[in-house]
């Protein structure tokens, strides 16, 4: 008989995933809790390094899911079980699937920013988000802050709900960094004339060609990086944020206008991830994310014999490193089914 | 004549921080027009860790180009006055600042704004 997967999550890593797992001749399940599938990448507007369009790279991920697939949306799992040598998994509406092996790609949620409250999210209008700043890109419209005025200065706060424990996020969120660089570089080639700010703990450029970009927004497009965490954000009476941090470099303590300062808001575990894993008794650990068996040598792999794991909801990752690890995934699902 | 302050025996503490918005950007933007190389400094510190000024005096050129970036440039001609040019930094630079040209034109600049303000 053929071999079944259900594949939870309909984000860059579950459309992967089931692409390739249906390749290699597995029937599909894909389950969705919202009404479309994409993920975060629905809302992104374009993609480091290449600035490839958030659409494009989405439409060309879901042109190679065929027809076979059956792709299940509006449906939230209530229930995940390993029987004997195989998994029931049941959705809310009644939904209901048997399944030969399951690949967990629940992905991330954003950190929420109004949590950093002393940055003032959702406080001052003229503090947003990386993922505002996205939509706002993708609308097509004049590039404005919340005043309705093109920003003379705009900053940008790196780490924002990342490497910070007061929000109990110990880890690096990865991408914040160089989508800072590209974003500022964005920003820049709307408003020609506005100066560019991005406030860093340190920039964490590991991919190809992240350095060359990190370059090209300082020579090309003259963005400044001062190294600093900032403390708190005010509004001055003109709707202005004016930033406290201090620049580390020279030691003392710095202050600066800004019209608009986005924060660069990290990856944190999905909520809903954590009820699967204890659905299923996988352990969970501290930062939230799901533990693979060995992070090196089977980073698709979990405890639990027939479940598997891709993309964000096992640590934070770029979209080129989730599709490679969603890949990878249904490698190992197609090991453990063909022995 | 004029009158001498009062000496109440106390003086006030001067602010340490920066003010960006008050500071004087005008140098960095000439500066950087003449050595656009400037933009490529990632402060890492390899110039100043060369540096033979830097070993005798707390000249560092990292430093000077923060201050510069800053718009910190009060104290700044005092600071590369220190400078004796001997390139040894535009050597290490792992971005390939022109530091040589750079501290010429960072002394121009200033000279330049004495000049006009006086």
């Amino acid at each position: 008989m053929e071999k079944h997967v259900v594949v939870i999550g309909a984000g860059p890593a579950g459309l992967e995933t089931s692409a390739s797992l249906s390749k290699l001749g597995f029937r599909v399940t894909l389950v969705e809790k919202e009404e479309a599938t994409g993920g975060h990448l629905k809302k992104w507007h374009a993609l480091f390094p290449t600035l490839l369009s958030g659409k494009d790279a989405l439409e060309s991920i879901t042109k190679e899911l065929n027809s076979t697939i059956k792709i299940q949306t509006a449906t939230k799992i209530t229930g995940l079980e390993a029987v004997n040598d195989y998994f029931t998994i049941s959705g809310h509406n009644g939904w209901q699937e048997k399944a030969d092996a399951v690949v967990l790609t629940t992905g991330f949620q954003l950190f929420d920013s109004h949590r950093k409250e002393e940055y003032g999210y959702g406080i001052y209008e003229n503090v947003i988000t990386s993922a505002d700043l996205e939509e706002l890109f993708a609308s097509g419209k004049e590039f404005v802050n919340r005043h309705g005025n093109k920003p003379e200065r705009v900053g940008f706060v790196h780490c924002v709900g990342s490497r910070d424990e007061k929000v109990n996020n110990l880890h690096c969120s990865k991408v914040c960094c160089i989508t800072a660089v590209k974003q500022a570089i964005e920003v820049k080639q709307l408003l020609p004339d506005a100066e560019i700010f991005c406030f860093y703990m340190d920039l964490r450029m590991f991919g190809r060609h992240y350095e060359e970009l990190y370059k090209e927004a300082q020579e090309k497009y003259n963005i400044q990086f001062i190294r600093g965490r900032l403390s708190e954000s005010t509004e001055d009476h003109e709707g202005n944020i004016v930033v406290k941090v201090e620049d580390t470099l020279l030691g003392k303590p710095l202050r600066i206008k800004v019209g608009l300062l986005v924060l660069m808001a990290g990856m944190e575990p999905r909520a809903g991830t954590k009820s699967l894993t204890t659905m299923l008794g996988l352990k969970n650990v501290p930062d939230g994310f799901i533990q693979p068996v060995d992070e090196v040598l089977r980073s698709n792999f979990t405890e639990i014999p027939g479940v598997f794991v891709a993309g964000t909801c096992s640590g934070p990752k770029s979209v080129s490193d989730t599709l490679a690890d969603a890949r990878s995934a249904a490698l190992a699902v197609a090991d453990y089914l063909k022995s | 004549m004029e009158k001498k302050p009062k000496n109440f025996g106390y003086s006030v503490t001067r602010d340490r921080q920066i003010d960006f918005d008050a500071n004087n950007h005008d140098i960095c933007k000439i500066v950087t027009k003449a050595e656009p190389t400037l933009n490529l400094c990632i402060s890492c510190g390899s110039c100043a860790a060369t540096c033979t000024a830097g070993q005798f005096t707390d000249f560092s050129l990292r430093q000077v180009i923060l201050l510069l970036r800053r718009g910190e440039t009060k104290d700044l001609d005092k600071e590369v006055s220190k400078c004796m040019l001997c390139g040894k930094c535009q050597l290490v630079c792992p971005r390939n600042v022109s530091t040589r040209n750079l501290v010429i034109q960072i002394s121009k600049a200033l000279c330049d704004n004495r000049m006009s303000a006086s």
